[in-house]
């Protein structure tokens, strides 16, 4: 399924990079330590997380994952934003709490749309 | 004359909810001065309220004490702020004051004692100081020097609450003076770890919570005499001042 499919489905706002919603989400993972995502998260996840530093669109490129979901009605931080960008990083944001988002995109993606 | 001082920048007092109640201004210096620390900085979670009273506790004794905050980011790192007055460590307190949520439940969290430098209780903090402020790391990296201040960034081995935990590795333009290691961390793993990274000037310090770790885990630095602007000057290096080995 596509970034732009899931997007749809889970009504999220895509921040930034919206040509490159093509891409295929093979998988989910939730976490707001950056650590942890880059010692446990696999390529072609969308993450879900809180955290809005700068540095979590590094870990998303050196991870490959799909994007980037910030949820809880957390906004990116500008300096995030232009990163992402540069990055093609695509960051989208969820007014609900990464429990929400995170079952949703888990029964998406095990039922299909 | 350059000479070796012993210092902890790295100590919890009695109004830190995680401390025990016996980190009282008095028993701290005294602690300091039996362990030979020259060096002492009060760094309580986002809070310089005790400052003052450790700072007028050793006086007359042989520890200077330096006035400092431990600030918890909203990312959740946590950074040491020394500052070389105890107005400057207020002026960052009123700044992170207003950027807590929350009240604190002494029985889940723990008492915050506000003492004098008799150990007298003065008044319990009623702050939530366990908390984040809502202000980025950078943010409080730059407020920290906009007043002189020193940052190092705590226990950056530990699994939370430090600057690699949360953001992963210490991104470019977070200007920290010094990495903090805890006991845990053997110098071949801080080599191995944290020599690579950005400011990694590595210093040791107890984080104490409790008396009897006052003093313990430090680092050595030459210096003419202990202050705030000598130990600057050591952890840049510079005119033969320096961050001895660590012990």
């Amino acid at each position: 399924m596509t970034l732009n499919e899931v997007a749809k489905a889970l009504d999220l706002k895509v921040r930034c990079c919206e040509s490159n919603l093509e891409r295929d989400v093979t998988g989910g993972y939730v976490g707001d330590l950056l650590s942890d995502v880059i010692a446990n998260s696999r390529a072609g996840s969308l993450w879900i997380t809180m955290q809005v530093h700068v540095n979590i669109v590094a870990v998303a490129v050196l991870k490959e994952l799909t994007g980037i979901v910030v949820v809880q009605g957390r906004e990116p931080a500008e300096e995030t934003l232009k990163k992402a960008v540069e990055e093609h990083v695509p960051i989208l944001v969820s007014p609900v709490p990464a429990f929400e988002t995170a079952g949703a995109l888990s029964a998406l993606l095990t039922k299909g749309p | 004359m350059l000479s070796r001082v012993r210092a902890d920048l790295h100590v919890h007092t009695c109004l830190s909810p995680c401390a025990e109640l016996e980190m009282s201004p008095r028993k701290i210096v005294a602690e300091a001065v039996r362990k030979g620390i020259g060096l002492l900085a009060i760094t309580d979670h986002n809070s310089a309220a005790n400052v003052t009273a450790v700072m007028q506790a050793a006086i007359g004794s042989p520890v200077e004490v330096v006035a400092g905050m431990e600030v918890c980011s909203e990312e959740e790192v946590h950074v040491l702020a020394l500052f070389d007055s105890q107005e400057k460590a207020l002026d960052l307190q009123s700044l992170v004051y207003g950027h807590l949520a929350g009240r604190n439940d002494p029985d889940t969290f723990g008492l915050q004692v506000i003492a004098n430098e008799q150990d007298e209780v003065i008044s319990l903090e009623e702050r939530l100081l366990t908390g984040a402020a809502s202000l980025s790391v950078g943010r409080i990296v730059e407020e920290i020097h906009a007043r002189d201040g020193i940052v190092i960034a705590s226990h950056v081995d530990r699994e939370s609450y430090s600057v690699i935990s949360q953001l992963g590795f210490i991104p470019a333009g977070l200007e920290f003076d010094a990495l903090e290691l805890t006991r845990h961390c053997s110098t071949t793993e801080a080599r191995s770890r944290f020599s690579s990274c950005r400011g990694a000037v590595l210093v040791r310090n107890s984080d104490a919570h409790a008396l009897a770790a006052v003093g313990t885990n430090v680092t050595e630095y030459l210096m003419e005499c202990a202050s705030h602007h000598e130990l600057r000057k050591a952890l840049n290096g510079e005119d033969g001042r320096k961050v001895l080995t660590e012990v």
